[in-house]
């Protein structure tokens, strides 16, 4: 995996999103004038429950629709040709009903893989996730985090160019995290860039370099991770640091 | 008129020397339901499956449609493939009246729409929980229908089993369509029917015991694949 990830192009580099707005019920869920995300390895999107954090990379990936406003993957709209450049890990992996190896294998014949090639490569996924022990056991019989494993060694089998975390650690064991965060540091020195959504402020320091805070379903601040820990000048950043509820 | 006794020992007595007629029939009832449920599975797994997938205008006609025909009157559905396949009816010229062909069909027109409605069930329940995913791998049209199905193995072999119980219970249609004619289109229940308005109970008799026998066959296979999935960790849904 790493090989292919170190000598591979990058197609989709950047996501942006312009004049997104989501409404529902006469309330404005989203509502961004623009937003850029690709610049750091990794950005941690963060701020209260209904900010509309996931709202904002379920557009991003093209999961759903905005109401008004066009995301851009590379400077272009989404397509299917380039669906499996972006990724994204759900709180809840969703796992289909077979084999730990068979759910890798299933996402990379889709890329038009020969049954031989995509069991040759999701064995090596698999190990490369040191989830070597558990190939053949049914995936509904695997832990939560041994779930999320396999659902993020399916993911990163597929060599993303950028890949969304929702929450994607919190039903998690901390073993089990320390070892997906392992793998998404190693999948990010080889060129991977990580968009997570976390309400873990210790992982939001681990992993990322850059910051988005949204409160009511805008950006309040994007800033690099060390003036936004440190340096924000904005009041609202600044309640949310000190943990104060912003409503 | 036997007594009873008499009748249950000579029933007993025919299926432990599994007389040739009695063989005859219960093969000729097996593959009757085992190919109307055949073919009812070929159009009701993919339609069942569409119809869970789809957000097509025609949906919630096609839902209901499906649904209410489960409860389809055996004999009026006898009625009407017997009108189409008699002489005077469209599909006529086929010769098929009085076959075991125009009892499959009957059967078929009863058994897809319970085959349909479980697995629109099975896969409505199955793609609200793989929507996301599927479409984040960029699965979509046929391949995701194929994808939810084999995913929804499970729940669907219930199906089969429901609609194999509906089959080879049913007497109205194939006794209309068939006509119970000896070595031809003869059935366990169309011959329960006949033999016991003859009074020979023996064999009609002989023939409920092995037809309650194969329905509770079913029904254990149902029950054990329910456990063996919850041991699966598997739901009876798919």
């Amino acid at each position: 995996m790493a090989d292919g990830q170190a000598a591979r192009q990058s197609v989709v580099s950047s996501i942006e999103g312009e004049m997104l707005q989501i409404r529902r019920g006469g309330r404005m869920l989203l509502d961004l004038p623009s937003i850029s995300l690709g610049r750091a390895a990794c950005t941690a999107i963060v701020g209260p429950n209904g900010a509309g954090k996931s709202l904002l990379i379920r557009t991003l990936c093209g999961l759903m629709a905005a109401d008004s406003g066009r995301v851009l993957w590379a400077g272009s709209a989404p397509d299917a040709a380039r669906r499996h450049q972006v990724g994204l890990l759900l709180q809840r992996p969703v796992l289909l009903r077979r084999s730990a190896l068979q759910n890798v294998v299933y996402a990379l014949r889709l890329t038009g893989m020969t049954a031989q090639e995509s069991k040759s490569l999701a064995i090596g996924a698999l190990q490369d996730a040191g989830l070597e022990t558990i190939m053949e056991v049914p995936a509904q019989r695997l832990s939560g985090g041994e779930q999320q494993r396999v659902a993020l060694a399916r993911a990163l089998a597929l060599k993303p160019d950028m890949l969304f975390l929702d929450e994607a650690t919190a039903n998690v064991d901390p073993a089990s995290t320390l070892v997906i965060e392992q793998q998404l540091s190693v999948a990010m020195q080889s060129g991977l860039r990580l968009v997570m959504v976390s309400h873990d402020v210790g992982q939001v320091r681990r992993l990322a370099q850059e910051v988005v805070l949204m409160h009511n379903g805008r950006i309040v601040e994007q800033s690099p991770c060390e003036v936004f820990f440190n340096q924000t000048n904005n009041p609202v950043s600044r309640r949310w640091l000190a943990g104060e509820l912003l409503v | 008129m036997q007594s009873f006794s008499d009748a249950l020992f000579e029933a007993l007595r025919l299926i432990i020397a599994f007389d040739g007629d009695l063989q005859e029939i219960i093969l000729l009832s097996l593959k009757v339901s085992l190919c109307a449920v055949l073919s009812g599975a070929i159009i009701g797994f993919p339609l069942g499956a569409w119809l869970a997938v789809t957000h097509s205008r025609l949906r919630p006609v096609l839902v209901t449609l499906t649904s209410a025909m489960m409860g389809l009157p055996p004999v009026v559905v006898g009625l009407v493939v017997y009108l189409l396949l008699s002489n005077a009816g469209v599909l006529g010229p086929l010769q098929l009246l009085y076959t075991p062909a125009a009892m499959i069909i009957a059967q078929s027109i009863l058994v897809t729409p319970i085959l349909t409605a479980l697995t629109r069930e099975t896969i409505s329940v199955l793609h609200d929980q793989y929507d996301d995913q599927l479409t984040l791998l960029g699965v979509s049209g046929r391949r995701r229908l194929q994808t939810l199905l084999w995913e929804g193995r499970h729940g669907l072999l219930t199906a089969v089993l429901a609609g194999f119980g509906r089959a080879i219970a049913e007497v109205g249609a194939v006794l209309i369509v068939g006509g119970n004619i000896n070595h031809v289109t003869r059935v366990m229940t169309t011959t329960i029917a006949l033999e016991t308005s003859k009074g020979n109970l023996a064999l009609a008799l002989g023939l409920g015991i092995v037809l309650v026998m194969l329905s509770l066959l079913v029904n254990a296979a149902v029950l054990g694949l329910g456990s063996y999935m919850r041991r699966q960790g598997v739901s009876a849904h798919g």
